[in-house]
């Protein structure tokens, strides 16, 4: 054998753990969770893709400087950065073991999220209203699934974050409890993340066309 | 189904790991000041570009994109490191290198769709073809 | 208004979708339905359902849930090995003007079903239900990270396959080949359900696929036992690793094309119609940014089985391990940059055509590289040539080949003369047949006595073996022959009456291939009803160098009662060979977690969500979504999901062990 492995102090070696180590519970849960963002983030990518390869095929209908309102997504957009700072307050709560108050941010950064999708919503009802429909050209088509794919996640984050809210007021904050609400914040500053690109590329790049 | 991921994961512990590096504590996650100096970043960081683009401000289309796309990649790093708590040693650096990755494979997927897609458009787009003969 | 009723409760599902006009259906529906009487059956009378839901549809443990996936692609393989074989027959026969024996509306759903079942259904499964198995014993952990989630993946998989065989029979499936390029796959050219089934199949079992990817990866990261580097990992280990890095990194955008495909042809949206803006091309460029990576998704754990077989049966160490590693990541990061080459001649031009001519070319160096090491692997081995070792050297012969011929292909301007021909089609086969189905053959030979306790029949596995090969040579030859004569794929008849003897000799090599399978399934079914089993008491048979086969055969729930420590980049040789000592009492209760069913729920709901989308039973859909949200978000209620394995009961299993070993000794 080449590597003949042996202890620092030259004994024979150990083959197999006798005493089994103490382990943290969950203690994959945080990576796995992470790796999945990075897959849903493959799927942001694609939309993105799309939305760069698409997004000036207006088809003589409507284009971004006609359907924007960059006052509204600057409101959508502050609610959403402010959402990332109370789920941070939620989570030093939790650390510190202050139940209530952990519940109390949840909650504000939940109706936070409610207010962010209700702006999108009422876009998307201004939008539709106006005739500018996802059938009416690539460029809306884009626009309206990747907006609105952004919206659903975080109309998925919302569902949990109430769901998590009864099962810390059951429960407390137990392990269990503890590691869903840390992926919850890594959820939910992820689709911050992924608005910064929404922003940027669609509204803001968008109107300067 | 995105909701449900974390919490059907299992009680993961039957076996743990003994590698150093790999021993996630889940404790590295912030403190009221460094959120609060992310919040404030990210608070200028999308003030900035909102401002020019509604007050018009860099006339260049040009560089007013490129700014722009500028400061979203600054954003989009600052919320990494305050809130996502990026580091390179959380998790033995899986974090990161699971990050890397993933922009590596989107910077790829992106640019080459794009310049794919832009070259077959020059290419083949009626409009574009000066000399019909081209087409056979 | 009886008639609204009807079509609001089903849709567009009537008695008209039915192909009770097609006769060659009827007989199979009617074998399918007897045959699925007789199991139905058998079940029942011997009382088996609750033994199997018990221990096997709700189980978390990875060997039950990796064999059930084997189970999914051999049964799978029977299906799609059935469409090629019409096909065959199809060609071989419909010159001079006779039509041959299928229309165009049922031999375009055959190729593009065979396509699909054999790569999602049939490739996917056998190399997930190996990972599955054999990864957690490599590194020494007791189960995956996310052991329920590992069910669910798997009947999430199962979901998708039981979708696309219910378009067998109830409508139709995708005429569009096997990745449905827009824009015949819009709703203008392919307005029935086929597509629809081809969409929602591969949505419900994505998820599994991806879901399984991401549990993977956080067991290779998190659960190595002690000791164990990232550079003592076993290869198998390292390509799966990598593997699985591609699935979570690829089939998010596969999900994302075929939802933008689905809302095209659901909602009118405009992402790859020829009208509006929109661009079918985009559509061909993104999936196969997802399909180039999905090659090698299946071919690396091949990759990685050979490696085991090769060092295993030399009786050596891998000849150059670390430049395997490298070879392998080097091919996971250049398997995103050459998407272009599956659409050369779609026209973007010369530049770009160069630039993925070229990174094709160079990642073919890393797979030759491996080759080598495999050859330095054998020489001066003492080589035992069991079956697996037998499968590794015909995979040498004919992948090396069939990986010339892609470099061949690699060149634009061949390409432009050889796309879309019968070529192509001898190519891909060549890699996939000899690369990934050998090594799943190999895997199978070599793993069975693991996972059962004795070996495989060697005598059928030969015959096995010897037709597969004569009958692959026999069936692709040909059509590399055909496809440098010009002859394009998908063709249904032919006016040529020259080209005829050439199909007529792939059909005969196809059924060559029929023998090959119809041997191994003698060879399964000799090794486990024959009297003659050659069983495996010590858990070693092949005196192997891996970790997994430290344990007994099959291992126990619990893998290992005590944790190895490993030293050595092959554990279990290095323990051999200084006489590490099981330790045989003071054991420890166990930490495992619990069954559940909601695996089963959960992609049964998908299931019904996704044929309720197909006929637009939008009731149903409503229903089915809202259920599957609800029976996820109960699930997260359940807070009990583990136990702990008494000492007595690990006691018992561990001293049958050792009074196993001794008497082997």
């Amino acid at each position: 054998m080449s590597s003949q492995a042996t202890t620092a102090e030259g004994e024979a070696p150990q083959f197999y753990e006798l005493v089994p180590h103490h382990h943290a519970p969950h203690g994959s849960t945080q990576i796995g969770f992470w790796i999945y963002l990075m897959s849903d983030c493959l799927i942001f990518a694609s939309l993105f893709a799309i939305y760069g390869v698409l997004g000036g095929n207006f088809a003589a209908g409507p284009s971004p400087e006609h359907l924007f309102n960059l006052q509204l997504v600057a409101v959508s957009t502050g609610a959403l950065l402010l959402s990332s700072i109370t789920y941070g307050f939620a989570m030093l709560d939790m650390d510190e073991g202050k139940k209530t108050g952990t519940l109390v941010w949840l909650v504000i950064t939940g109706l936070l999220g409610a207010v962010f999708l209700g702006l999108t919503l009422y876009e998307f009802y201004h939008m539709i209203h106006e005739g500018a429909v996802p059938q009416r050209s690539a460029f809306l088509s884009a626009f309206f699934v990747l907006v609105g794919t952004h919206a659903l996640h975080v109309t998925f984050g919302i569902l949990w974050l109430v769901t998590l809210l009864v099962q810390i007021s059951a429960k407390g904050l137990v392990p269990a409890n503890k590691i869903r609400v840390q992926c919850l914040s890594m959820f939910w500053h992820f689709l911050d993340v992924i608005w910064i690109g929404v922003f940027t590329v669609v509204y803001l790049m968008g109107m300067l066309r | 189904m995105s909701a449900s991921t974390s919490h059907d994961t299992l009680a993961s512990g039957t076996h743990a790991h003994p590698n150093p590096d790999a021993h996630g504590d889940g404790h590295d996650h912030g403190t009221r000041r460094t959120y609060l100096i992310g919040f404030a970043l990210s608070v200028i960081l999308t003030a900035i570009p909102f401002w020019l683009v509604m007050a018009d401000v860099i006339a260049d289309t040009m560089i007013a994109t490129l700014v722009i796309m500028a400061f979203g990649v600054v954003q989009i790093f600052v919320h990494m490191v305050y809130f996502l708590h990026m580091n390179t040693k959380s998790e033995g650096g899986w974090t990161m290198m699971a990050a890397i990755f993933t922009i590596i494979v989107i910077v790829i997927a992106l640019s080459g769709s794009l310049w794919v897609m832009f070259h077959l458009n020059t290419n083949m787009m009626p409009g574009h073809i000066m000399n019909p003969a081209d087409l056979i | 208004m009886t008639n609204e009723f009807w079509s609001f409760i089903f849709g567009r599902l009537t008695w008209d979708v039915l192909p009770i006009h097609e006769p060659i259906l009827v007989v199979t529906f009617i074998v399918v339905v007897l045959g699925g009487l007789a199991v139905v059956g058998a079940l029942t009378y011997f009382k088996l359902w609750s033994y199997l839901w018990k221990e096997w549809f709700t189980s978390v443990d990875h060997k039950k849930i990796g064999i059930m996936y084997m189970v999914l692609g051999l049964v799978m393989l029977l299906r799609g090995f059935a469409d090629a074989l019409m096909m065959r027959l199809q060609q071989a026969i419909a010159f001079n003007g006779y039509e041959g024996y299928l229309n165009a509306h049922h031999y375009d759903q055959l190729f593009s079903v065979h396509g699909v079942i054999m790569i999602f259904f049939v490739a996917m499964p056998l190399i997930t239900g190996f990972m599955n198995y054999v990864v957690p014993l490599q590194i020494g952990a007791r189960d995956v990270s996310f052991p329920f989630l590992n069910n669910f993946s798997f009947w999430m998989t199962a979901g998708g396959a039981v979708l696309v065989m219910m378009s067998l029979f109830i409508g139709e499936f995708a005429q569009t080949g096997w990745l449905a390029f827009p824009p015949l796959s819009g709703i203008e050219h392919s307005p029935a359900s086929g597509v629809d089934y081809y969409i929602w199949a591969l949505q419900v079992a994505g998820v599994g696929t991806t879901l399984s990817g991401v549990n993977l990866i956080a067991t290779i990261i998190k659960m190595r036992a002690p000791g164990m580097s990232l550079m003592k990992m076993p290869v198998f280990t390292w390509t799966s690793l990598c593997t699985n890095v591609l699935i979570v990194a690829s089939f998010p955008i596969l999900t994302a094309v075929l939802t933008l495909l689905a809302l095209d042809r659901y909602v009118g949206t405009n992402f790859f119609t020829a009208d509006f803006g929109g661009s079918p091309m985009m559509y061909i460029n993104l999936i196969w940014i997802w399909g180039h990576p999905e090659v090698y998704i299946l071919i690396l754990p091949c990759f990685g089985i050979f490696s085991e077989v090769a060092s295993t049966f030399s009786g050596k160490r891998l000849f150059g391990y670390t430049s395997m590693v490298y070879a392998t990541v080097v091919i996971t990061v250049l398997s995103y940059l050459v998407w272009l080459h599956h659409f050369f001649t779609m026209g973007s031009g010369a530049s770009v055509n160069s630039f993925f001519g070229i990174t094709t070319m160079i990642i073919s160096i890393p797979t030759g590289a491996k080759i080598f090491n495999w050859l330095f692997t054998m020489y001066k081995g003492r080589i035992r040539f069991e079956l697996p070792m037998m499968w590794l050297i015909a995979f040498m012969l004919t992948f090396t080949i069939g990986g010339m011929t892609g470099v061949l292909l690699a060149v634009p301007p061949a390409d432009f003369v050889l796309h879309n021909s019968l070529f192509l089609v001898a190519h891909f086969h060549n890699v996939i047949i000899g690369g990934v189905l050998f090594g799943i053959f190999a895997g199978i030979n070599y793993w069975w006595p693991k996972a059962f306790g004795y070996k495989l029949n060697t005598y059928w596995g030969k015959i096995s073996f010897w037709l597969w090969n004569v009958g692959f040579w026999l069936a692709f030859g040909p059509l590399y022959v055909l496809g440098l004569m010009g002859v394009t794929r998908r063709l249904r008849t032919f006016d040529d009456p020259s080209l005829q003897i050439w199909f007529i000799i792939a059909g005969i090599g196809a059924l060559v291939i029929a023998a090959g399978i119809a041997a191994m399934l003698v060879q399964f079914g000799v090794s486990i009803f024959g009297k003659n089993k050659e069983w495996d008491t010590t858990g070693d048979p092949w005196n192997g160098r891996t970790l997994e086969w430290a344990t007994s055969s099959p291992p126990p729930q619990y893998n290992f009662a005590f944790t190895p420590i490993i030293h050595d980049n092959d554990a279990w040789a290095d323990m051999k060979a200084r006489h590490a000592q099981r330790p045989t009492k003071d054991f420890m209760e166990i930490h495992m977690p619990r069954n559940t069913g909601t695996g089963v729920v959960l992609a049964g709901l998908s299931v019904v969500l996704g044929f309720a989308l197909i006929w637009y039973m939008w009731w149903l859909a409503i229903l089915s979504f809202v259920a599957l949200i609800g029976a996820a978000i109960i699930h997260t209620f359940n807070y009990d999901r583990d136990y702990y394995i008494p000492v007595e009961a690990i006691a018992d299993v561990e001293n049958e062990r050792t009074r196993l070993l001794s008497g082997a000794r």
